[in-house]
């Protein structure tokens, strides 16, 4: 019986590579995808996602690589044969069918019998809110309503698959707001494999069980919001996730008595003695220092708990005040530090600032790979 | 806070004048085409001793003789032949022209757009050339003096308007309801007929309607390729040479009648084939 009681599967794809003609899309992805999880694929436009979203749906071949539904290769299925449905950016309605129509065709096509096609369409048009809309045609329907009819049409075929790409990018920002736990929350009570693609980092955060990020045909990072967030791969994920970006700052590493010295140009930072044993294939060369502007605080400021800290002195350069936070614009000398701190806080530009580093906080990347050391 | 305002008077003489102006041109419009149909439908009902006296412009008394003759002469047969043809030709170039319309919409292929060109320039070649090998080869074939034959020549010369509008109407049809349609449990023939020919469907009516038009019209090779069974221009054509004024608008008039029924009816469609929505 449905109704809350979807069959799921596990999703795997082995070494996807898809090439259009000269340009090559996907550089070998693989991905594990849990049933029942919410995993978002986040991006840049271009980087792939959607297009690796449209090979687990069929509707493109990979080049090289495998597909697998739970102990099935699907790689060679059609759309229709793998069980899976999908919600597209353009919602893709069909104008020439009423909102019930469009929510019974799949079924029809199945030859469910009618009085079951019946019962779950009103099921799903109830879960989405939009019983009172089933006569009408899509172009009487505002976009959110339509993209209500599109996940209705989508989670009414008992999927195994639920495929998203974009759903929400069409939608003004408060609207997008309330689809968001909406949609997260609908996924929660069917339980369905779900495929998320966006490249909107809050959506991914805010919906996601796991986020994989990708860029240029490849995927950086793999990870629960938490783990993207606060330990990042490499500079990729660690600029791409978090507003205002992280600074990136070249560091020289330096051996002293009693610790390490993070030197750039502007300002030396100390760490304490026990990153000597991590850092000891890097002393005297360069890496890339990444610093949350959140994780920086004006004195006056500055948390009460914080463990391991260091100062560094600029010059405000720029103050965006957004009411909640207000972002600090930092010139340290010869580069700008973005500072986000609290909305009360308003210093002026020219002021000379001292800030206070969250040392637990700050991340290293090896300059060559841009892979996280620390 | 108020204050004075101003108003100069050669801004509204401006205003009307260039109202006047644009009412002006929109009437030589109209009558640059209207006129003809007007002429036409006047003369070819009206009594033969109003027709050539010089002091009546419009005839006051009006006769369906002239048309009746032409009935008798044969054009009611002829008018069935015609629509035979334009049916068939129909049937012919959608059955050939919009898979092919579909394939350039939908997929890319090496060698798509010289393709293209290659089509349309097919419409370079002169009809007074090939209509004599064509006769030859028709005798040879038996389709000389049939309707098939004429069907199949009008249908080459339709084919590359009917491919590339066919084309332009799918690539219309968002790519996202035919991919809607392979998820959810059709194949692409299904997505096809179920999806996006439903809803390509005003445009192709419309794509339609100007191949029946085409072929109603053709008078060249349909007077070539027949003797018998001639069309309605190819039958008209061969009757008007010697025949009286009043007869030859006649002949118009029935050549006519049906094309403005056609696109009257199909005026709303038109509207949208050319991508502007009157609603």
């Amino acid at each position: 019986m449905f109704m809350g009681d979807t069959y799921m599967v596990d999703v795997h794809l082995r070494g996807v590579v898809k090439r259009f003609g000269k340009t090559i899309a996907l550089r070998g992805i693989d991905l594990d995808i849990n049933d029942g999880e919410f995993v978002v694929l986040l991006g840049p436009s271009g980087c792939g996602k959607t297009t690796t979203l449209r090979i687990i749906a069929g509707l493109e071949k990979p080049t090289k690589g495998k597909v697998i539904f739970g102990n099935r290769e699907v790689t060679y299925l059609p759309p229709r044969e793998r069980n899976i449905s999908m919600v597209f950016q353009s919602y893709a309605v069909w104008p020439h069918m009423t909102v019930y129509d469009n929510i019974a065709f799949p079924l029809k096509i199945k030859k469910v019998p009618k009085e079951e096609i019946d019962k779950r369409v009103k099921w799903a048009a109830e879960l989405l809110q939009i019983s009172e809309l089933l006569n009408r045609y899509p172009h009487q329907l505002s976009g959110g309503q339509r993209q209500r009819v599109a996940v209705a049409r989508a989670i009414v075929v008992e999927p195994q698959v639920l495929l998203m790409d974009e759903p929400l990018s069409n939608l003004d920002a408060l609207l997008r707001v309330k689809m968001r736990s909406e949609i997260k929350k609908l996924q929660r009570r069917i339980k369905v494999t779900t495929i998320y693609v966006t490249h909107d980092q809050v959506e991914a955060m805010t919906m996601g069980d796991r986020i994989a990020v990708m860029s240029a045909g490849k995927i950086m990072q793999v990870g629960t919001p938490w783990e993207i967030y606060n330990k990042p791969a490499n500079v990729f994920v660690a600029g791409f996730i978090g507003s205002p970006q992280m600074n990136f700052i070249d560091v020289t590493i330096e051996e002293a008595q009693d610790g390490v010295n993070l030197v750039s140009s502007d300002f030396t930072i100390k760490l304490p003695q026990e990153y000597i044993s991590l850092l000891k294939d890097y002393v005297g060369k360069t890496m890339i220092l990444g610093i949350r502007p959140e994780h920086m605080y004006p004195l006056g400021y500055v948390p009460a708990n914080l463990q391991k800290k260091d100062k560094i002195k600029g010059v405000v350069d720029f103050v965006e005040a957004l009411g909640s936070d207000t972002i600090i614009h930092l010139n340290t000398g010869s580069k700008i530090i973005v500072v986000k701190t609290s909305g009360t806080y308003r210093p002026k530009i020219g002021e000379e600032l001292e800030i206070v580093i969250d040392l637990d906080k700050i991340h290293l990347f090896d300059k060559n790979t841009e892979k996280a050391i620390i | 806070m108020s204050r004075e305002v101003l108003v100069k008077k050669s801004d509204i003489v401006k205003y009307y004048l260039r109202k006047i102006i644009i009412a002006g041109l929109v009437t030589i419009a109209v009558t640059w085409v209207a006129l003809p149909f007007v002429m036409t439908i006047i003369y070819a009902l009206s009594d033969p001793d109003q027709y050539y006296d010089p002091h009546i412009v419009i005839p006051t008394r009006y006769t369906l003789e002239h048309i009746h003759k032409l009935i008798v002469l044969g054009a009611w047969n002829a008018t069935i032949n015609s629509v035979i043809v334009a049916v068939l030709t129909i049937l012919f170039s959608f059955a050939i022209g919009l898979p092919a319309g579909y394939a350039f919409a939908r997929y890319a292929f090496k060698g798509k757009d010289s393709l293209k060109l290659f089509i349309v320039a097919l419409r370079m070649f002169p009809m007074m050339v090939i209509a004599v090998p064509l006769l030859v080869l028709y005798f040879k074939l038996g389709l000389a003096d049939t309707l098939l034959g004429i069907a199949l020549a009008h249908t080459a010369m339709a084919l590359p308007f009917v491919i590339l509008i066919t084309s332009g109407i799918i690539a219309g049809v968002p790519v996202e309801y035919e991919e809607a349609g392979l998820v959810f449990g059709l194949n692409r023939i299904g997505a096809f007929f179920r999806i996006t020919l439903p809803l390509a469907l005003p445009g192709l009516a419309a794509a339609a309607i100007f191949t029946f038009i085409m072929s109603w019209n053709e008078v060249f090779i349909a007077a070539v390729l027949s003797f018998q069974n001639r069309t309605l221009p190819a039958f008209i054509l061969n009757l008007i040479g010697g025949a009286t004024d009043f007869i030859k608008f006649a002949g118009a008039f029935i050549m006519v009648i049906p094309a403005l029924v056609f696109v009257f009816v199909a005026g709303k469609y038109l509207v949208r084939m050319w991508g502007i929505t009157l609603k």
